[in-house]
């Protein structure tokens, strides 16, 4: 997995609330076996005016003027603002994949749906929780004023505005430390075989009927 | 000290080891698989030389990606059989048990494990699937989870999880006739909102929950997930367990009184204590209709299109405008004015038999609307399907002028042939209204199986309460 240290960049803002999965990537480009290429096909309905389908030329499609990826000062973006409840609805993971394959790195609004939440850590993609209030201002600074970035320190849990003023977020310890030195968890876990093992063999006395 | 939540005693019971922060190693009992997140994650373990750790765990079902008609010429397109085709493979490769497409046990992945016992109290469940939270109706600690979980399940039996809030919905009293589960879930999102359940398993509970069927209580904790609650839950009572006796997976002779005995205990103490509790009157819930696009944007039948004028604050007028332009509505418009192009009875939330046979009371000896150009019924399963027709349903059905079908995810998200075209408009029993879910510039409408009948029937919407024939 992509570690995940610090990050500088330019922000793009979304102003939704409860964007779903289904509006992140949908369901046609599901069908794909990888698990990359998805960048293309985020936010598709949005983003192009025609029907997109999978292995479809996107460089050659009618993009949507006002859908704000496509405004010009946006190009580039590669923090996303975004409003409550972003990326609820279902548990596809094309959905964290389509957003890093395009360039996103790092995901600031004021809550996020749980398993997308989750899914996001393991694809080296940072979700920032700050205060809906906080996450209004910056909406207003964004919009204010073209080119506007900001400085994202995983280490030290900060957020920075382009005058120097620092929000700090919440994050689980566990998982900041696997995504600042891009841990596998499946290698992680293998550690513990012994225990696991032992799990198991516990539970085939006391419940015999799990393992038939 | 107070008692535990059932969720702490599914938590308590799976916990292999714990990081100082408190992240906890979960033991998973049961793991069932789909073609559509699956595939990356057998390619993760092929690229790592890693076997399934336990494939007696696995169940696998291709649902999302099947066609419901026609099933013996296959998949015409391409990606899709594709997709399923490489499930197959990999359910041969890794040793795994699949219901292939041919299989009369195939369904939609989350009615199957129920069907065939495969689902137990006491469990923990997972699937790369959000609605995983309906096994929860078996007192299962069941949750969806992403790609990379599904091949670390896979890898290691194991996953990292960290500990949720609790909560409690309570809800007492007697629902109305003609009033479901369905309508019990969409009101409860319409109160505590789509993100109302985010960090927190829900556990139901009260008089209302115990009257429910098995049935209703797997479409109450399917939806738990709309409401932002990755884990839904009910305790184990004489339903749970009458429910599972004799089902294929189910334990047989003295492991399942061992069996019984254990599931007991799967239950919240009198006094433990919740983070947070609702309280819930049944008796004041209508038959519910969403309205715009997003589960929580949810009136009762008798209601009207809201105003985004009236919304409570600046975010939600403006997505209420937005959906109100998306779902072609004008606000203050009666719900019962609504007139619907297509009728989709089916999904993981309301195709199971009991769905089918309060949609066939509506349906009998009625005809469904000539401004209805598609209403269709898609069990839930192959058995589901069998058992439909052992009961004459699908005549019922078939008289009215609906379309029988095949088994599988259908329309619900439309990534097989059924969806709807741009602009159309769908009374559908399934669990998301999202903008595009049902195919691209589709508009849905959630309603109940019995509510979305009688849409079919009168070609608008209207109040199943007034039917005849409506229990
Ligand atoms: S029926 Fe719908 S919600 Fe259920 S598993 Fe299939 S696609 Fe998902």
């Amino acid at each position: 997995m992509q570690a995940f240290t610090r990050h500088e960049g330019l922000v793009a803002p979304l102003d939704r609330a409860n964007v779903d999965t289904d509006a992140i990537i949908p369901k046609q480009f599901l069908k794909s076996i990888q698990r990359t290429g998805f960048g293309p096909y985020l936010f598709d309905e949005w983003r192009y005016l025609d029907r997109g389908e999978p292995g479809m030329d996107c460089s050659r499609r009618p993009l949507n003027p006002d859908f704000v990826l496509n405004q010009p000062r946006y190009r580039g973006a590669s923090i996303l603002l975004a409003r409550e409840n972003f990326g609820c609805g279902s548990s596809r993971e094309h959905a964290p994949w389509a957003l890093a394959d395009y360039g996103f790195r790092a995901l600031i609004a004021p809550s996020f749906a749980d398993i997308f939440y989750n899914n996001c850590f393991k694809n080296g993609l940072l979700p920032i929780v700050l205060p809906a209030a906080t996450v209004d201002r910056l909406f207003r600074e964004v919009y204010a004023q073209e080119g506007y970035r900001l400085s994202i320190d995983l280490q030290a849990q900060t957020v920075t505005t382009p005058e120097g003023e620092v929000l700090t977020f919440d994050v689980d310890p566990e998982r900041k430390h696997r995504l600042l030195h891009g841990l596998d968890d499946i290698g992680l876990t293998l550690q513990h075989v012994e225990a696991i093992r032992a799990y198991e063999q516990r539970r085939r006395q006391e419940a015999p009927w799990l393992f038939a | 000290m107070s008692g535990r939540t059932l969720y702490d005693k599914l938590w308590d019971a799976h916990v292999v080891h714990v990081e100082p922060d408190g992240t906890a190693l979960l033991y998973i009992d049961r793991h069932l698989v789909h073609e559509v997140t699956s595939p990356q994650a057998f390619e993760g373990l092929r690229l790592a030389g890693r076997r399934v750790w336990r494939p007696d765990s696995v169940l696998a079902v291709p649902d999302h990606n099947v066609p419901t008609r026609d099933r013996a010429s296959g998949i015409a397109d391409p990606v899709s059989r594709l997709q399923v085709a490489t499930l197959d493979e990999n359910c041969r490769t890794f040793g795994l048990t699949e219901f292939g497409m041919d299989d009369r046990r195939q369904g939609i992945v989350h009615v199957i494990g129920p069907e065939q016992g495969f689902t137990q109290p006491g469990m923990t469940i997972v699937c790369g699937d959000s609605h995983t939270s309906t096994h929860g109706a078996f007192a299962a600690l069941a949750f969806g989870i992403g790609t990379s979980e599904v091949e670390h399940v896979l890898a290691t039996q194991c996953l990292w999880q960290k500990k949720s809030k609790r909560m409690l919905i309570r809800v007492e009293g007697v629902l109305a006739p003609g009033v479901t589960a369905k309508d019990l879930a969409l009101a409860i999102i319409g109160r505590i909102g789509t993100a109302g359940g985010t960090g927190h398993a829900v556990e139901f509970a009260g008089s209302s929950i115990r009257a429910l069927s098995m049935e209703g209580r797997m479409t109450l904790c399917n939806m738990a997930i709309e409401a932002g609650a990755r884990v839904g839950l009910v305790g184990v009572d004489d339903k749970t367990i009458a429910y599972l006796r004799g089902r294929p997976y189910a334990p047989e002779g003295e492991q399942w009184e061992q069996a019984v005995a254990y599931w007991r205990q799967f239950v919240s103490d009198p006094d433990a204590v919740f983070d947070r509790v609702v309280e819930i009157d049944a008796a004041t819930i209508a038959p519910q209709v969403t309205w715009g696009t997003s589960p929580e944007m949810v009136v009762p039948v008798t209601g009207r299109v809201p105003d985004p004028a009236e919304a409570p604050d600046e975010v939600r007028r403006r997505d209420w405008a937005r959906a109100l332009e998306y779902m072609g509505l004008e606000p203050h418009t009666p719900i019962t004015d609504v007139r619907v192009d297509k009728v989709f009875i089916g999904s993981c939330t309301n195709a199971r038999i009991e769905d089918l046979r309060a949609a066939a009371a509506v349906a009998r000896g009625r005809r469904v609307a000539p401004n209805v150009k598609l209403a269709m019924v898609v069990p839930g399963s192959g058995l589901v399907r069998a058992q439909a027709e052992a009961e004459g349903l699908d005549r019922v059905f078939k008289e009215a002028g609906f379309e029988w079908r095949d088994p599988g995810c259908s329309m619900c998200l439309a990534m097989n042939a059924d969806r709807l075209e741009p602009g159309e408009r769908c009374a559908s029993t399934s669990n998301r209204n999202f903008e595009g879910r049902q195919g691209a510039g589709g508009r849905t409408h959630l309603v109940s199986p019995a509510m979305a009948a009688a849409a079919a029937v009168f070609g608008r919407f209207v109040d199943v309460r007034q039917l005849e024939g409506v229990s």
